[in-house]
């Protein structure tokens, strides 16, 4: 490891620099973020769990989390193709085409979200022709999972590329010379050696899009019940001034989206263990 | 590189085995249909046209054409119309508002940002790992979460809102709970780019500096700085970008009042929600203008560090 063995350093600065990072962390991070579990916890069991778990709450929860993890797999599937077409192939324009692919991590969440809408509505770009064969994009759950996938997307794909990149050309042509078939070569030799990324690809865009609120609002239409997502729940308890409402839901996402990045960790952990288990 | 060597030890297989007549199934070439050659580590020429072809079709859809949209949009109504939605008063003070919550956050976090790096990268000390982890945890916290957060503290029924108040001091629906909002939602952009690059690269030249003589700020100033300055800047391009950008947790603390609380993003939303469809696209193509010089120089900076990269793997000459 590279790591600097500096115990008692002569470089100075070190209680300068430490007293700053914990104090600067504790008063924009942690306070703040106590603040929230200290809400939650005075809200009290009973209190919790009606304001968490009411029918209006769990249909949004259902939606929330089915339009991500739909989302979530449209994105792992041509987040691979896209990926893979960038690191193996040569287009035109590919630099441009790859530099583009972080547009929804620069965009203004709101800014994407009236784009898609203007594009997937029923006289947009696109969305009249889904009109015309019967389908309703935006203000609908489809919506969703549009506005999703586009702010997901770079997720997968910059998880996947520099797995796909590092992957051994000797073990392919190897496995060709065994009498592999292409195909067969990608599900047993290149498949496996991508599948931690793209599991954990998969993973970052899941969670990006439970708590993504400014590319959905627009295009979803936002009918309780229906096409209300937790984050505009939260808001809506919020204008109410039912901060113990909008708490015990943010509570149960915030919860959620730790789930899923110990997941990411287990995953990552996972890989590591393997490969050392190789070498 | 590495790369090459093993792609042209591919290349030299093809020159000894291709030899017109049968190549037998499973050796490292094949001949496709129109008699070329083709390495068995490629994709059948029509594999690789359908990947091609379905990732631009899916890229299309998903990201260029909302993309040309919004500019399409936005000059829908003439060009008359879509300069006059920037000399509009409320316009002008959003674009206000949106620099100087820029121009807050983003040196704040990147005073922040050199320290923790100078703390977690020089020294050691238990619970660095749990230190690191902290910082990036508002990367898991969700838009509208991180606004909750600020209400909850300081919101009228927060917990310091009404002493606050008992002094005329508001800071949500107000320019300083946009400010808290946003610095929290930057808070690691700076951190998370420089701490890796500091680690990797040790304190052997800040010690050599240090022992002969040079102060701290000095060895700082000219030692360390310099060789993270391109990290550095990354990170405040990414940093930047999402402080001007920032639209779910700006939107729960800011109340949009507007000519007083409201950001570009937020300024999008209220003429959008009012079907003034043809402002609001002109103020998003501005902010999808500042998105697209975001990519650029951000593709300019990933350019110029792996030339520099393979420049110092080049053996003198």
């Amino acid at each position: 490891m590279a790591f600097p063995r500096t115990k008692n350093s002569v470089l100075p600065g070190f209680g300068l620099t430490m007293g700053y990072t914990v104090l600067y962390l504790s008063l924009i991070v942690l306070l703040p973020l106590g603040a929230l579990v200290i809400k939650s916890a005075t809200l009290g069991w009973a209190g919790f769990w009606a304001a968490a778990w009411n029918t209006r709450v769990v249909a949004s929860y259902k939606l929330t989390f089915g339009t991500s993890l739909i989302a979530a797999t449209i994105n792992a599937v041509f987040g691979l193709m896209v990926a893979w077409t960038l690191v193996r192939y040569t287009l035109p324009g590919k630099k441009f085409i790859d530099a583009l692919i972080d547009l929804p991590f620069a965009l203004p969440t709101a800014v994407s979200g009236i784009a898609l809408t203007a594009v997937y509505a029923k006289n947009g770009w696109i969305g009249q022709y889904l009109d015309a064969i019967g389908i309703k994009a935006a203000f609908s759950p489809l919506g969703i999972v549009i506005a999703l996938t586009f702010i997901g997307l770079p997720f997968v794909v910059r998880t996947l590329q520099p797995a796909i990149e590092e992957i051994d050309r000797e073990s392919e042509e190897a496995a060709a010379s065994l009498g592999a078939t292409r195909w067969q070569t990608f599900w047993r030799v290149i498949f496996p050696s991508v599948l931690p990324a793209l599991l954990t690809g998969f993973a970052l865009s899941f969670a990006r899009a439970l708590g993504e609120y400014g590319s959905v609002v627009f295009i979803s239409g936002n009918m309780p019940m229906k096409t209300e997502i937790a984050s505009l729940l939260i808001i809506t308890k919020l204008e109410q001034y039912d901060y113990a409402g909008a708490t015990a839901i943010a509570t149960m996402m915030l919860a959620a989206s730790f789930v899923i990045l110990f997941a990411i960790n287990a995953v990552q952990w996972w890989t590591a263990r393997k490969y050392r288990g190789v070498a | 590189m590495v790369d090459g060597t093993e792609v042209s030890g591919g290349r030299m297989s093809v020159t000894v085995q291709s030899l017109p007549g049968a190549i037998p199934k499973g050796s490292l070439v094949e001949t496709n249909l129109a008699g070329r050659l083709r390495l068995a580590t490629d994709e059948r020429s029509w594999v690789k046209a359908l990947l091609i072809t379905s990732t631009l079709v899916f890229l299309t859809l998903v990201l260029f054409v909302p993309l040309a949209a919004i500019f399409a949009e936005a000059l829908r109504k003439g060009v008359a119309v879509y300069f006059a939605s920037f000399t509009d008063a409320h316009a002008l003070s959003a674009i206000r508002l949106t620099l100087l919550v820029a121009i807050i956050c983003v040196p704040l976090n990147l005073v922040f940002g050199l320290a923790a790096s100078w703390a977690i990268a020089k020294f050691q000390f238990p619970g660095k790992s749990m230190l690191i982890t902290l910082i990036d945890l508002p990367f898991a916290v969700s838009p509208v979460i991180s606004g909750l957060i600020f209400v909850l503290l300081f919101g009228l029924r927060g917990w310091l809102g009404p002493w606050l108040d008992s002094y005329h001091i508001q800071i949500i629906f107000a320019v300083p709970g946009v400010i808290l909002a946003t610095l929290f939602v930057t808070f690691p952009f700076v951190a998370r780019e420089v701490i890796p690059l500091m680690q990797e690269q040790g304190s052997d030249e800040e010690l050599a500096a240090v022992s002969l003589g040079a102060s701290g700020w000095q060895t700082f100033w000219r030692v360390t700085l310099p060789n993270v300055k391109w990290a550095l800047l990354y990170g405040v391009i990414l940093c930047n970008a999402r402080a001007m950008g920032e639209f779910g947790a700006v939107n729960v603390v800011s109340g949009h009042v507007r000519g007083k609380t409201n950001t570009l993003p937020l300024h999008v939303e209220i003429l959008y929600n009012e079907y003034n469809f043809a402002a609001a696209f002109a103020v998003a193509s501005l902010l999808a203008l500042l998105a697209l010089i975001t990519l650029a120089l951000k593709s300019a900076v990933e350019w110029r560090v792996r030339r520099e990269f393979e420049q110092a793997l080049e053996p003198p000459t």
